[in-house]
């Protein structure tokens, strides 16, 4: 089977620092990747060069089979790459309903032709139900807590009924309890047939998610492989522990 | 949709009626200022409130209109030196062109300049972009002020008819032609505002980096946005020098055009059709008291203070006042 995603000797640089050092990195389809790694290693980075927001000066990506360098973020998001924000980024002036409208109006329409303005209500509905903001579907983004953010800004991404998830640190500063919660929804994803990649410094929620995992530092990746091996290789250890 | 333009359409002749009722021709100039700003800041609203890009150089897209007819109308007196005799028997025929064609024209040429200040600014973000905009209204005014054609600083008279066949005076025909201009004006932001074309705007304002993340082309987006407004501001200046009569750079390039497309939105509220034109009926019906009973320098104070005003009690303006007061109710 061929990957899903696929990115080689990808590199960033932002003047003289390099941010992102020939990364290589491949997802299969219906994976759960976990990629870790110190603050500053250049995670968010890899996820704004694979999403578009930001151009990669060197290496390709390439998403279900087509290069997408070059292409602008909405395009991406076109082809099946959604992603949430760090911190949330909600449209605040909009609805918990509209603020999932967006994606669907402009991804899946010009995905697969004009939807039906019921179809429309019934998706944003049933996406947040499944993140349970269903009772306040009609209130703004600043009425809801940080957990419940999160989980509008997940199911935003998923609005644009992406192939790809990837959700970049959408648990940090949540309780135990609201943890389990996210992951739970993420599993849930999952299941139903879309690739996730989490991107967490919380170590027991990667563990518990990931299939297989991914290790930053420094803008290099420096292991790939089964959750166990990964945190037991020594330079992982140093990188994490020092030395 | 419909339903609307229908009851636009019936507001305005009935309104046109109305004021033609008492028979004094100062009312239809009066008036004429006011609905002229409807479109005005309706046009603004739509790049500005919707998409919350601060266009401070409304003036320049309203001049662009103006001046457009200006030189069509020096060209059609001018037709018979300026092109060999053989084709200007048939140009004779064309020129000189009437209103809703000037209009047009004055629509087409500010909306392509509007496209071009989209491309050229949309990259700049907050005050950057509200101060490329000035610059590019400081720029278009160096423009005209030498270009002789159309009078240059010293300015060009438009010799408008006297009477409009089967409506009396001229100026009723301009306040009629300003009037349907409204209703369309009206009738785009609305349209706009309950459209994927609005959503795609308001995601724009909230938050450029998450709505381009949602899929929305957030630059073809602003220029649809740019070139609408411009169109829109060029169409309302299109009419103007057959109003005044002597058309010169500072009165057409005029600051009062700029805050007025600004402030009257602000003061209405920016996230609806509805603010603009409450915000412009009240601040205009005002600055017109202002000018027979008081002063006409002492409508720029009036702006001033009003917008500090509501800057401190109403930010959301009026609409986004009474939309909280009713949210508030529903919530007891």
């Amino acid at each position: 089977m061929s990957a899903l995603l696929q990115v080689q000797e990808l590199s960033k640089r932002f003047g003289g620092f390099v941010a992102l050092d020939s990364i290589d990195l491949e997802v299969q389809p219906g994976e759960r990747l976990g990629l870790i790694g110190p603050n500053g290693s250049g995670k968010s980075t890899l996820v704004n060069c694979i999403c578009g927001t930001l151009q990669n000066e060197t290496g390709t990506v390439q998403f279900d089979g087509h290069p997408v360098d070059g292409l602008a973020a909405h395009e991406r998001t076109h082809r099946g790459l959604a992603r949430s924000f760090q911190l949330p980024r909600p449209f605040p002036s909009l609805t918990l309903a509209d603020n999932l409208r967006v994606p669907m109006l402009y991804t899946v329409h010009s995905r697969s032709g004009p939807l039906h303005a019921e179809n429309i209500e019934a998706r944003c509905a049933e996406l947040l139900q499944m993140v349970g903001l269903a009772k306040k579907a009609r209130q703004r983004p600043r009425d809801l807590t940080q957990v419940e953010m999160r989980k509008l800004e997940l199911a935003r991404a998923m609005a644009a009924e992406p192939k790809l998830l990837i959700a970049d640190e959408s648990m940090a500063g949540l309780s135990h309890s609201e943890i389990e919660d996210i992951l739970a929804l993420l599993v849930r994803l999952n299941e139903s047939g879309i690739t996730v990649i989490l991107i967490e410094h919380i170590m027991t929620a990667v563990m518990s998610f990931s299939q297989r995992l991914a290790v930053l530092v420094s803008g290099k990746k420096i292991a790939d492989g089964k959750p166990q091996d990964v945190v037991r290789d020594p330079e992982v250890v140093r990188a994490y522990l020092g030395q | 949709m419909l339903p609307f333009t229908l009851i636009s359409v019936t507001v305005a002749i009935g309104l046109f009626l109305l004021i033609r009722m008492p028979n004094i021709e100062y009312l239809f100039v009066a008036a004429y200022t006011i609905v002229q700003y409807v479109v005005l800041t309706t046009a603004w609203n739509i790049l500005g409130g919707y998409t919350g890009y601060v266009n401070f150089g409304s003036a320049a897209f309203f001049a662009l209109g103006a001046y457009s007819s200006v030189a069509l109308a020096t060209f059609a007196n001018q037709l018979d030196e300026l092109v060999p005799e053989s084709i200007a028997p048939m140009l004779h025929l064309i020129f000189p062109l009437s209103i809703p064609v000037l209009i047009v024209i004055g629509g087409v040429v500010s909306g392509i300049v509007g496209l071009g200040m989209g491309y050229l600014t949309l990259r700049l973000r907050g005050a950057f972009f509200a101060i490329a905009t000035l610059a590019m209204a400081v720029v278009l005014q160096t423009l005209v002020v030498n270009w002789e054609f159309v009078g240059g600083s010293s300015g060009a008279y438009i010799v408008r008819p006297g009477e409009f066949p089967g409506l009396g005076s001229y100026m009723q025909y301009l306040f009629a032609l300003m009037l349907a201009l409204a209703v369309l004006a009206l009738v785009t932001a609305r349209a706009i505002e309950r459209s994927r074309l609005g959503y795609g705007f308001a995601a724009i304002r909230d938050d450029e980096l998450a709505a381009e993340a949602s899929g929305v082309p957030t630059l073809r987006l602003k220029l649809i946005a740019t070139t609408l407004s411009g169109t829109l501001m060029g169409m309302a200046g299109a009419p103007f020098p057959y109003y005044i009569g002597y058309l010169q750079p500072q009165s057409a390039f005029s600051l009062e055009y700029a805050v007025n497309s600004i402030a009257m939105p602000m003061i209405g509220g920016t996230m609806s059709w509805v603010g603009p034109l409450v915000g412009t009926l009240l601040l205009g019906t005002l600055q017109q008291t202002a000018n027979v009973t008081i002063s006409s320098a002492v409508n720029l104070l009036l702006v001033g203070l009003l917008l500090i005003g509501f800057v401190i009690v109403a930010p959301n303006g009026i609409v986004g006042l009474v939309q909280d007061r009713l949210r508030a109710r529903r919530a007891k």
